[in-house]
């Protein structure tokens, strides 16, 4: 079967497509001739002659049913699995050519629970493919400590630690941080957030969203949640049994129009309900809130927000990270504010979808959520009202 | 946003936004306060096993210079004697132990490969042969075959005492997630890159209590030595018991004993040094 998909075409000769609005390109493309997979003593292949191109920079999800080969493709990628035939380019490397390991090393490679070393400490980790690539220790160091900050950890108290002292979130993002270590191009993640509980796994793809903007990588992530694949994904690829490929389209193209009744029976009977998984909170209209800094003068604080006609002020820590919204009330019986984080606080990123915001909401017994950007800082608040809004405005869209 | 943001609805609901990481963190701080508490009971255990050897050692010091002594039996337990024969033991210990790490950890290691997984049970099977023939037979049939001596009772301590180190280092290489192995690969370590700095540190605990398990057979098979002039301990006791001077049958079998305490106190020591952190 050849699925050279013409989606895929308009950017193939195009290092930088235009679909990322100037976002920062620093992904190669991924093609993909007629790969294909054969095991001994099976008459069909795992792989059949798969086509496929993905464009530079964008995060393209494979999704299928179990055994559908999905999982064998990522990994031919790499050549943990070695294909049977057909070649693969990195941009123009042929790397069916390459020596495995040196091209493993330009490739970062996420697994379910992070897949850390547990004699190792997360800064060992993290610099594994570094010091295999030989940096000097300065180096490795100052990147150990760049990443885990891009993660969301602060290195300082997560550097030293080893796997076993982390959360199943946090080990994780110590899995990402692994794989982006050497600054590949390409990074493969096989079902990376399986593991792990709802919440936290929202949490996750939320900063995956936020880490995928600031790097702009090209991004190929297996999973069997189409939920995940519409969130997370630029393009998506369904695949049917031999890893045949059934639809290569954006989420938006693949939930109005399934190619065939196969993707239409995996999209599910929800698909309308599904188009708010693809409205994002940064499409919202964003509520700017007054903050205040841990240790600054409530008083102060207060006159802002007074001024500003806010109900309450959204406390940072020192890295600029939400971590309480006391009301103006609560504020007002205070010399200082306080560092006290609160466990309670709903917090959304931008590129969370709708469905997020309003779990987040209704999971915290709140009426609005912060909104973090880039690192974690504030990026303003929304309220149910608007996420209503904006639900009924999509249902309407759709229905008419 | 309006006041109708309902802010400080501080939930009689318990919180599940950060409930999973709240637990985590709650069976995580379980943890830590329940590994001092093991390593504790683990230093205890180390302290009360030389402390119950010296005791013994010096219960037999005061027993030896106390009891009188036919002038045979004083000729068997002078001091130099006593010393030479203990030296003698530990060096049939020590070179039998040394060879068979040079020859069933390799062996081990080769035998969980991919390339020769196959010729595990026939390799497995060989070393269990070695272990289950009663020792003395094998110490007497390879005499036979080669000559009695220093070097035919090593060959016959070997081959009595390779079978838990090799199923241990299979056992401790197996027992490693085959995930690590396929994220070390996946990052772009060699195959050896792989084995030397995730496998063997992961596989440690398991293949030096298989070392441990070794040396204490070791102390134990070495008295038979006596029976093809290997020396050693075993002289004692076999003298005892052929003239029938519970003196000299008493002293072997006791030295022998806190010899044996000895070694596995220090392969103890050993395995909780050598564990790696994070375990």
């Amino acid at each position: 079967m050849s699925d050279t998909l013409s989606s895929a075409d308009a950017h193939s000769t195009d290092p930088a497509p235009q679909s990322s609005e100037g976002r920062r390109v620093s992904g190669v493309s991924i093609r993909l001739d007629g790969v294909t997979k054969r095991y001994p003593g099976q008459d069909r292949p795992a792989v059949d002659a798969v086509s496929l191109e993905i464009p530079a920079g964008e995060t393209v999800m494979f999704v299928g049913p179990s055994g559908c080969g999905k999982t064998t493709l990522l990994k031919m990628l790499n050549r943990l699995i070695e294909p049977s035939s057909g070649t693969i380019h990195l941009g123009d490397e042929d790397v069916t050519k390459q020596d495995p390991d040196q091209l493993r090393r330009r490739i970062g490679y996420v697994i379910q629970a992070g897949g850390l070393f547990p004699h190792m400490t997360v800064g060992t980790n993290v610099g594994m493919v570094p010091r295999m690539l030989g940096w000097d220790k300065e180096r490795v160091t100052a990147r150990i400590d760049e990443l885990l900050d891009l993660v969301g950890l602060d290195p300082e108290v997560y550097r030293d630690r080893y796997p076993k002292e982390l959360s199943g979130g946090q080990q994780q993002r110590v899995g990402v941080a692994r794989a982006l270590a050497a600054d590949p191009p390409v990074l493969l993640m096989d079902e990376p957030f399986g593991a792990v509980d709802p919440i936290t796994r929202q949490r996750l793809q939320d900063e995956l969203l936020r880490i995928q903007e600031e790097l702009g990588k090209t991004i190929v992530f297996v999973t069997h949640d189409f939920d995940e694949a519409v969130k997370l994904g630029d393009r998506i690829v369904v695949f049917d049994v031999g890893a045949r490929v059934v639809q290569y389209d954006t989420p938006e193209a693949i939930l109005a129009e399934p190619a065939e009744e196969y993707v239409a029976d995996f999209i599910g009977a929800g698909a309308t309900l599904k188009q708010l998984t693809l409205t994002r909170v940064n499409s919202l209209e964003l509520k700017p809130v007054t903050s205040a800094s841990v240790g600054d003068d409530a008083a102060e604080a207060l006159a802002r927000a007074r001024a500003a006609g806010d109900e309450y002020i959204v406390v940072l820590d020192r890295r600029g990270r939400p971590i309480s919204w006391p009301t103006t009330a609560e504020v007002s019986r205070m010399q200082q504010i306080p560092a006290t984080v609160d466990e309670k606080l709903p917090v959304v990123g931008l590129g969370s979808t709708l469905n997020d915001a309003l779990d987040t909401m209704l999971a915290a017994s709140q009426g609005g959520a912060v909104v973090i950007g880039r690192r974690d800082s504030l990026a303003g608040v929304v309220s149910i009202e608007t996420i209503m809004d904006a639900i009924q405005r999509t249902r309407s869209e759709v229905a008419g | 946003m309006t006041a109708a943001t309902g802010r400080p609805d501080t939930g009689e609901r318990p919180d599940p936004l950060r409930r999973p990481e709240a637990e985590q963190s709650a069976s995580r701080d379980r943890r830590d306060a329940a590994s001092p508490v093991r390593a504790r009971g683990g230093w205890r255990a180390l302290v009360l096993q030389p402390v119950l050897v010296a005791l013994g050692l010096l219960a037999y010091v005061v027993w030896r210079s106390t009891t009188t002594l036919s002038d045979t039996e004083a000729r068997q337990l002078g001091a130099a004697t006593l010393w030479d024969s203990v030296l003698r033991h530990l060096q049939l210990t020590v070179v039998a132990a040394v060879i068979v790490l040079l020859i069933a950890i390799p062996l081990g290691i080769a035998l969980t490969r991919p390339a020769l997984r196959r010729f595990t049970p026939l390799v497995i099977g060989l070393a269990n042969v070695g272990q289950a023939a009663p020792a003395i037979g094998l110490f007497v049939l390879l005499a036979d075959w080669l000559g009695f001596g220093f070097g035919t009772t090593i060959v016959a301590l070997v081959v009595y005492s390779a079978l838990p180190v090799l199923r241990n280092t299979m056992v401790g290489l197996q027992g490693v997630d085959a995930r690590l192995v396929e994220a070390g690969r996946g990052m772009g370590m060699s195959g050896a890159a792989v084995l030397f700095r995730v496998e063997l540190p992961l596989a440690v605990p398991v293949m030096l209590s298989g070392v441990r398990t070794a040396l204490v057979l070791l102390v134990g098979t070495a008295t038979l030595a006596t029976f093809i002039a290997g020396g050693g301990l075993g002289v004692l006791i076999n003298t005892g018991i052929t003239l029938s001077l519970n003196s000299l049958l008493v002293s072997g079998a006791v030295l022998v004993a806190l010899l044996a305490l000895a070694i596995d106190w220090l392969g103890r020591v050993v395995e909780h040094v050598a564990r790696p952190k994070g375990l």
